[in-house]
């Protein structure tokens, strides 16, 4: 058997299909090493190539004046004004979290705030978008144990305050759980700093942790299907230290203001081989390095495990032709550690010597341009049933205050408290709008009157009924929260989860996705700025394949221009006037309150009108920026009656409003149902408020008004009057969280 | 008051606390590094800042303590010179022994961010002469490991001196007689693990802070 066909029969294990391999002999003319072969692999795994979701990128609006840099960087930057930008992305971390949840969690941190710093943006911000199976398992205890721990030992440690997110529990995450965490930075328009290797002879500077054996593979891993055999698979999830991520930071940030760094680039995936290789093939040009000069940790390395080691915290500068010595001095105060391991030359390939012999020679586009499948999607006949799933049969609970002390306490809605309390949520002093206070976070730009909002939003029940409409709803639910502080809506960073697209009910979902956030995104003016895939979230366990329900994770970005115009969601007194704004909600289709109390994931997502979206946020904006309320809060899981009772349990303050309605509109549809385009106000000026609801020409209710010691709601055309005391409310929504945790 | 932050690896407050300074003490608030054999010409007040300084490798503050910068402090302090060490700041005095005790991990073992109520112990000194005795204000504390201890005769000295200046009113840390803050004997000295930083501007939620500040601006450096 010749080497050769013994790679050949081996692709797989280095994450390529045979006609791939095949394909690469064809591209180079020769066979490749089994060095060659790993590095191919890797490039073209989904998480570095993407391959599978790539073709349905050409769908996404990318530009608009606001947008400063879009896809294809290490982040994408968006002008908030004043010469300040802000770098933003978000990356999941779902394999590693799922055999190591601490370290999977912390090193997803790490590796995203690394991406914002890279761009010359000092990290201000995180989000995370956490989502785990079965909340009383003992496995979703010790997932969303880890996974917190890990957040709160990185983040906390390296001092970027931890300012929302979102954690819910579904079962089809029971073995798979997702972690996707989002970072916004910081930067002066003249500081953003791009992934290039430069100019012809340029040098290639390795800086941070020495490498070592960890993360080997991991992009291949993360591409791949989790088994009972990924707990032998430890080994690839790598070990995070926020301390040197903190010297790299600062000695970054340092190099890039100070004029001497011409590329930046961080060592995530597929670690070494992927910085600079894509480094290279934006710059066009080809490289050389001795990867005898890779600082090591152990010592026996072979060049498979210093090219594609994940080892953490470790970054590749290019200097500025003329300023080395100036760049390595300046990491030497940070007590880095910095070694020249190469240049950029004049020829076109990728080209690595190791104890004095070429090891590989590859070009540079072959390695950056992936093969693309574009595949046939099908939809699931089961699911296509459950959404056409005929719910006027569905009977109305005798008791519809019950079921609001049964949402509120339903983990996915009940307050995260336990959670955020310990992340540090206020360090760098720029939060204003804290976790759990509104529907997005909200920064201050010191030096500036301006805010930075950030959310991270997905309903992944629509979109698991109806992948276009839900992915959109994620979109329009990620813009309305936005407006709810006060911010307009800039761009956004997708972050999308799906099983495995081989499958065609799987690309189907995918595919349908990646057309409904386009659409909203182009309708709401909110391009997308770069993203993150995350594919093959199943878990195969005997015969049976278990696919997570698809998460296109939105995070949005917005921008208040004057920072003290912003609205929470809690009541701020007693006497004030309710608003919807916005139409009631006329279908129970796809709700939380479906699923919790009747066991249903049916029904079609409440339709979306994208014009009246943006009506309904460009209102609330204009009420916030017009001082007439600060009080404005969406309706999403569990409807308008779950976000009524939020608001009074924040503010301390019961309510007392009236839904009317049509008699054969369901009440419990009224109270629960999610329709989109809705948010709730207060207001002590109605007159004010009427008359700027009705100049801007957007349908609006007046429901009731704050005050008293119970939250009280009357449907007099159905006949029904539900009161249930604030403290009960409360009781229900802040105790199950902390049970969970233990 | 001319104030010098200082900067160790690690440190995470340092641009908080050089912002409260510059907005409150002294608009020429300077960084200083750990390596520095010296703080700057006239130095009045020199702020630890939070963060984990080394990584809390081997123990929070530990490190940080036995690095160049704090000779420099240590006769600053000796020299009645002021020094607010906040959350590993506190740590870091406490290690280089210009505060007695230590502090070692939350009682629930969890890393803890939220607002705290403190009650001001002792309004007389240099850096709360702006509070009344007895006043309860809110400050956020964002720590692992703040739960003070102290041998019981530390402990009673520091009470019967009039030491123990910030007592939280409801202890989320475990901290021997719910103590926040302390000051040394000289009245120079001030540890506190919540962070009056944070707490200095109504943008961000709580000005219960300021007084520390404003306290000394007014005080005058013990003779």
């Amino acid at each position: 058997m010749t080497q050769a066909a013994t790679l050949r029969d081996r692709a797989g294990t280095f994450g390529l299909s045979t006609e791939e391999f095949d394909l690469l002999v064809t591209r180079i003319g020769r066979e490749p090493n089994a060095l060659e072969a790993a590095i191919v692999g890797a490039m073209w795994s989904e998480h570095c190539g993407y391959k599978n979701s790539r073709p349905l990128f050409r769908h996404f609006p990318t530009t608009g004046p606001q947008v400063l840099q879009g896809p294809g960087e290490n982040a994408g930057v968006v002008d908030i004004g004043d010469g300040w930008g802000v770098a933003f992305k978000m990356e999941s971390h779902n394999h590693p979290s799922a055999v190591e949840p601490v370290q999977g969690a912390a090193t997803g941190v790490g590796g995203i705030l690394r991406d914002i710093f890279a761009m010359g943006a000092r990290p201000f911000a995180v989000l995370d978008s956490l989502r785990f199976g079965n909340p009383d398992s003992p496995r979703t205890r010790f997932l969303l144990n880890g996974v917190v721990e890990g957040i709160a030992h990185y983040g906390n440690a390296i001092g970027v305050p931890t300012v929302g997110g979102e954690v819910t529990f579904h079962p089809s995450y029971q073995e798979n759980p997702l972690v996707n965490v989002m970072a916004l930075g910081l930067l002066r328009h003249e500081d953003l700093a791009k992934g290039t290797m430069g100019e012809v002879g340029n040098t290639i500077v390795y800086v941070g942790s020495k490498t070592g054996r960890d993360g080997l593979g991991g992009a291949v891993f993360a591409s791949a299907d989790l088994s009972n055999a990924s707990q032998a698979d430890r080994p690839a999830v790598q070990v995070g230290d926020p301390f040197m991520e903190k010297l790299l930071l600062e000695a970054t940030l340092e190099a890039i203001q100070a004029g001497v760094v011409a590329g930046v680039q961080d060592m995530g995936a597929a670690g070494l081989v992927s910085s600079t290789c894509e480094m290279a093939y934006r710059a066009g040009l080809g490289i050389t390095m001795d990867l005898d000069l890779v600082p090591t940790r152990e010592d026996g390395m072979v060049p498979m495990e210093l090219c594609l080691s994940e080892s953490q915290e470790r970054m590749i500068l290019v200097p500025v032709p003329g300023k080395e010595q100036d760049l390595l001095d300046l990491l030497a105060k940070w007590e880095l550690d910095v070694v020249t391991i190469g240049q950029v030359e004049g020829h076109t390939n990728y080209r690595l010597t190791w104890r004095g012999e070429v090891v590989c020679d590859l070009p540079v586009d072959l390695l950056n341009e992936a093969p693309k499948y574009t595949r046939e999607g099908i939809e699931s006949d089961e699911i296509r049933a459950k959404r056409e799933r005929d719910l006027s049969g569905v009977p109305v609970p005798g008791d519809l205050g019950a079921v609001l002390t049964d949402l509120l306490s339903h983990p996915t809605i009940a307050s995260k408290r336990p959670i955020y309390q310990r992340f540090d949520h206020q360090v760098m002093t720029n939060t204003v709008v804290v976790p759990g206070a509104a529907d997005a976070a909200v920064m201050r730009v010191k030096g500036s009157g301006m805010g930075v909002a950030a959310t991270s939003d997905c309903n992944p029940r629509f979109v698991y009924l109806d992948p276009y409409a839900g992915a959109a709803a994620a979109v329009a639910e990620a813009a309305r929260n936005l407006a709810c502080v006060g911010a307009t809506p800039l761009a956004i960073t997708d972050n999308l989860n799906f099983g495995n697209p081989h499958r065609p009910e799987v690309y189907y979902q995918l595919e349908r996705a990646v057309h409904g956030i386009a659409d909203a995104c182009r309708h709401l003016n909110t391009p997308v700025t770069g993203g993150n895939v995350s594919l093959y979230n199943q878990y195969t366990e005997g015969d049976e394949r278990v696919a997570i329900h698809p998460t296109p994770t939105i995070g949005m970005v917005g921008v208040l221009p004057d920072v003290t115009k912003r609205a929470t969601l809690d009541l701020k007194g007693e006497g004030h006037t309710l608003y919807l704004i916005g139409e009631h909600a006329d279908t129970i289709g796809a709700s939380q309150y479906l699923e919790t109390v009747h066991g249903l994931e049916a029904g079609h997502v409440p339709a979306l009108d994208l014009t009246r979206e943006q009506a309904v946020i460009d209102a609330t904006l204009h009420l916030i920026r017009a001082g007439l309320t600060d009080t404005a809060h969406d309706c999403a899981e569990g409807g308008l009656a779950v976000a009524l009772a939020e608001m009074a349990i924040a503010g301390h303050t019961g309510l007392s409003v009236t839904l009317n309605a049509p008699a054969e509109t369901r009440p419990d549809a009224l109270l629960y149902g999610e329709a989109h385009a809705r948010i709730l106000i207060a207001t002590p000026d109605d007159a004010g408020t009427e008359a700027a609801l009705t100049a801007q020409g957007v349908p609006f209710t007046r429901l009731g008004t704050s005050g008293g010691d119970t939250v009280t709601i009357a449907l007099p055309d159905h006949h029904i009057h539900l009161s249930v005391t604030l403290s009960a409310l409360t009781h229900a929504f802040t105790t199950p969280l902390a049970e969970i945790l233990g | 008051m001319k104030t010098a932050v200082i900067q160790f690896p690690g440190s995470n407050c340092d641009g908080d606390a050089l912002h409260a300074a510059q907005l409150l003490l002294d608009q020429d608030a300077q960084f200083v590094w750990h390596t520095e054999a010296g703080l700057p010409q006239g130095t009045e007040l020199v702020f630890l800042p939070g963060g984990f300084s080394y990584g809390d490798h081997l123990r929070s503050g530990a490190i940080a303590a036995r690095s160049p910068i704090m000779q420099a402090v240590k006769a600053h302090a000796e020299r009645g010179g002021f020094v607010l060490g906040v959350c590993n700041g506190f740590q870091v005095l406490t290690e280089s022994g210009l505060l007695p005790g230590a502090l070692s991990r939350n009682r629930d073992l969890h890393f803890l961010c939220r607002p705290v109520h403190l009650r001001v112990e002792n309004a007389g000194t240099a850096f709360t002469g702006a509070y009344t005795k007895g006043q309860v204000i809110e400050v956020p504390i964002a720590h692992g490991e703040g739960n003070y201890y102290a041998d019981p005769e530390t402990v009673a000295r520091l009470e019967g001196n009039g030491q123990v200046v910030f007592r939280y009113t409801d202890n989320p840390n475990g901290s021997l007689n719910d103590i926040a803050g302390i000051i040394n004997e000289r009245g120079n000295v001030l540890g506190m693990m919540p962070h009056p930083e944070r707490a200095v501007e109504a943008l961000l939620g709580s000005e219960d802070g300021r007084g520390l500040f404003d306290s000394l601006v007014r005080a005058q450096a013990p003779a």
